[in-house]
């Protein structure tokens, strides 16, 4: 029964930090998109955990190392992803609101300070530890921003500073500048705390610590170019394949435009090769849709495409919601190609609007032309196109379809067949 | 604005050609009805050109050195002035990300002259303006955002008789079609449409942007 749709091959699903919504590392909203559950469960669950005996943060903090950022397995169309490299697409919208969960974080982190001075006492061991993760987070924040600010560089060289500090900003040099005076304070606080104890051993210490200190501060941007590495070979693979697909797409763009040099007298014919080689671009700079069988939507553009080139109309497809075409939708896909058809051919507008909306329940398409209409009491018994191959092969299937014209108005024929009668395909 | 009056327009788009193109087009439809005061290439020429010229509206192309459209309307300093976004891209992201940083409507560069004249007017007479295809990636998003709707949830949802409108915009529908099809005013499409609008541009960015990542997008 499942003939008709191949079964996917099996993709082991990774998990990723996101650097879109991230509060602190994005670690927690990651895992939520991980888990499919709301962001909010994830960051409760860590702040539960950091109660039992700080669990919580240290898993949060294992998790940011460990966690890849997910800006670097991006794949959007080359249109698109081009334009974002020469900086003519926006970046992130940063709103008043994104503030909003980082000052409860970091109210509930001076909650957190204050109750544990008042339950351990004195602010020996706590306050350098404090500082010192503070100033750890913030550096590792940083060592996130300029990664991404990285992967996002085209000009390929590696420049020191801006391993550092990306493309700049006071938020960038804020953020290295009191990370590192943090992690300094920490270490000089726990150096110098016993003045009374001899100052050799003092001293030894906070050199220790010092070194300590640099090694964890250099320790995000060495472990970075060390996983950018192997990002940067995954991603030579897929430009690879690319630039393959842009040779061949730019093979027929070449071909397409000698046919119409050479037939530039005939205007149908170099608007239909202009619409045809349109259509090809766009759906693979910008949208990234497919045309083939593998969904009602995709089935639908397939269909369009075919009567676009036949009849040299335009056809427009708009789909709200997919699922998969299954053997029991494919009657609507047929029927609405004849309604399509039948709008290039008999309209005399070169334009059909498809609309198509895929809900839980049902699919509705709509099929539209601005043409001439006809009367449908006056269509012959013996025409049989409509009749046949509209309307009775949806009722057929437990579906409906509905002819709305009129002389002079256009025409619409409304598809409408429930996906919620037993299915042929279990599955 | 009062209709009958000369619309004020500047064209933004990195392409010389399209954009004489345009502007050619504009003075062959729009003659008596529309004046283009001058031309933009890239994001601060755009800034510039509006804050010299206060426009009604500025043909705004989505995809621009310096930030893309987005940016100029971040930093224009026009109040009166509104945005008309034209694009080549009809990817989902750049069409709502340009709705939701403040432009008044989405065409696209196939749009023949005539409509686009008319949908010039529409902006600068305060209305939305929506394509076909705009209306589907707005029902797909408020249909994406149905389950949870966090914090803003009554601005988060499409009452019926606004998805009814955006539903018939995506089929095809001209304005009056609409009107007549639910036997209201054009006055109420108008009123409806630029509620969803409202809306598409206040409703929480979380669920947009789950949206997106849900068709990969972002």
């Amino acid at each position: 029964m499942s003939a008709a749709t191949t079964p996917t091959p099996y993709e082991p699903r990774k998990a990723y930090r996101d650097s879109q919504d991230s509060v602190l590392g994005g670690v927690a909203s990651g895992v939520a998109r991980h888990l499919a559950v709301p962001a909010l469960w994830v960051r409760a669950a860590f702040l539960l955990m950091s109660l039992l005996g700080g669990l919580g943060v240290m898993l949060y903090a294992g998790l940011w190392l460990m966690l890849p950022s997910d800006t670097r397995f991006d794949e959007s169309p080359p249109g698109l992803a081009s334009a974002t490299r020469g900086g003519r697409r926006p970046g992130r919208l940063r709103r008043l609101g994104d503030v909003g969960p980082a000052m409860a974080l970091a109210a509930l982190g001076l909650g957190a300070v204050l109750a544990l001075q008042a339950t351990i006492g004195g602010g020996a061991v706590f306050w350098p530890a404090f500082f010192g993760l503070a100033g750890l987070a913030l550096l590792w924040r940083q060592a996130d921003e300029a990664q991404r600010e990285r992967w996002l560089d085209q000009t390929g060289r590696i420049d020191p500073v801006r391993i550092v500090f990306g493309s700049g900003g006071w938020a960038s040099y804020a953020r290295v500048l009191a990370g590192a005076l943090l992690v300094v304070s920490a270490v000089f606080i726990v150096g110098f705390e016993g003045a009374s104890a001899s100052d050799a051993r003092a001293g030894l210490l906070a050199g220790g610590l010092v070194l300590v200190g640099l090694a964890i501060v250099i320790g995000p941007w060495v472990f970075g170019l060390a996983s950018d590495l192997s990002a940067e070979r995954e991603e030579r693979v897929r430009s690879q394949e690319r630039a393959d697909v842009a040779a061949h797409l730019h093979d027929s763009v070449l071909q397409t435009l000698a046919l119409i040099q050479k037939s530039a007298h005939d205007s149908t014919t170099v608007a239909r090769l202009a619409r045809a080689q349109e259509r090809d671009l766009r759906a693979w700079l910008y949208a990234g849709e497919s045309a083939d069988e593998s969904s009602v939507a995709s089935a639908l553009r397939g269909a369009a495409a075919e009567v676009e080139d036949t009849h040299g109309v335009s056809v427009d497809v708009v789909a709200v919601g997919d699922c998969d075409l299954t053997e029991s939708l494919r009657p609507i896909v047929a029927a609405a190609r004849e309604a399509v058809t039948n709008a290039a051919k008999h309209a005399g507008t070169g334009q059909v609007d498809v609309y198509a909306e895929v809900t839980p329940g049902a699919v509705d398409v709509f099929v539209r032309d601005r043409g001439v209409g006809f009367d449908p009491d006056e269509v012959a018994t013996d025409r049989y196109g409509v009749r046949n191959s509209i309307v009775d092969r949806m009722r057929r299937h437990g579906g409906s379809a509905e002819i709305r014209t009129a002389p002079g108005e256009g025409t619409e024929v409304r598809l409408h067949l429930s996906r919620t009668h037993p299915q042929e395909d279990p599955s | 604005m009062i209709s009958g009056q000369l619309v004020r327009v500047v064209v933004v788009d990195d392409h010389a050609m399209f954009r004489r193109g345009v502007i050619a087009e504009l003075e062959a439809a729009g003659a008596g009805e529309i004046e283009v005061l001058a031309q933009a290439a890239d994001v601060d020429e755009a800034v510039a050109a509006v804050a010299a010229h206060r426009p009604d509206v500025v043909l705004l192309d989505v995809h621009l050195p310096g930030g893309g459209g987005v940016e100029v309307m971040r930093r224009g300093q026009s109040p009166e002035t509104r945005y008309l976004a034209l694009s080549v891209s009809d990817a989902a992201e750049d069409v709502i990300g340009t709705i939701r940083g403040g432009a008044r409507g989405y065409v696209t560069k196939t749009i023949t002259g005539p409509e686009l004249v008319s949908a010039i007017r529409r902006v600068a007479d305060g209305d939305a303006v929506f394509s076909p295809r705009l209306a589907g990636f707005v029902l797909d998003a408020f249909a994406g955002s149905i389950e949870v709707a966090a914090v803003d949830e009554d601005l988060d949802r499409l009452t019926e008789r606004e998805r009814e409108v955006m539903r018939l915009i995506a089929r095809g529908y001209a304005y009056k079609e609409v009107a007549k099809e639910l036997f209201i005013s054009i006055k109420t499409v108008e009123t409806h449409m630029s509620s969803v609008l409202r809306k598409l541009q206040l409703s929480s960015r979380h669920e947009l942007s789950r949206w997106a990542s849900d068709r990969r997008l972002l």
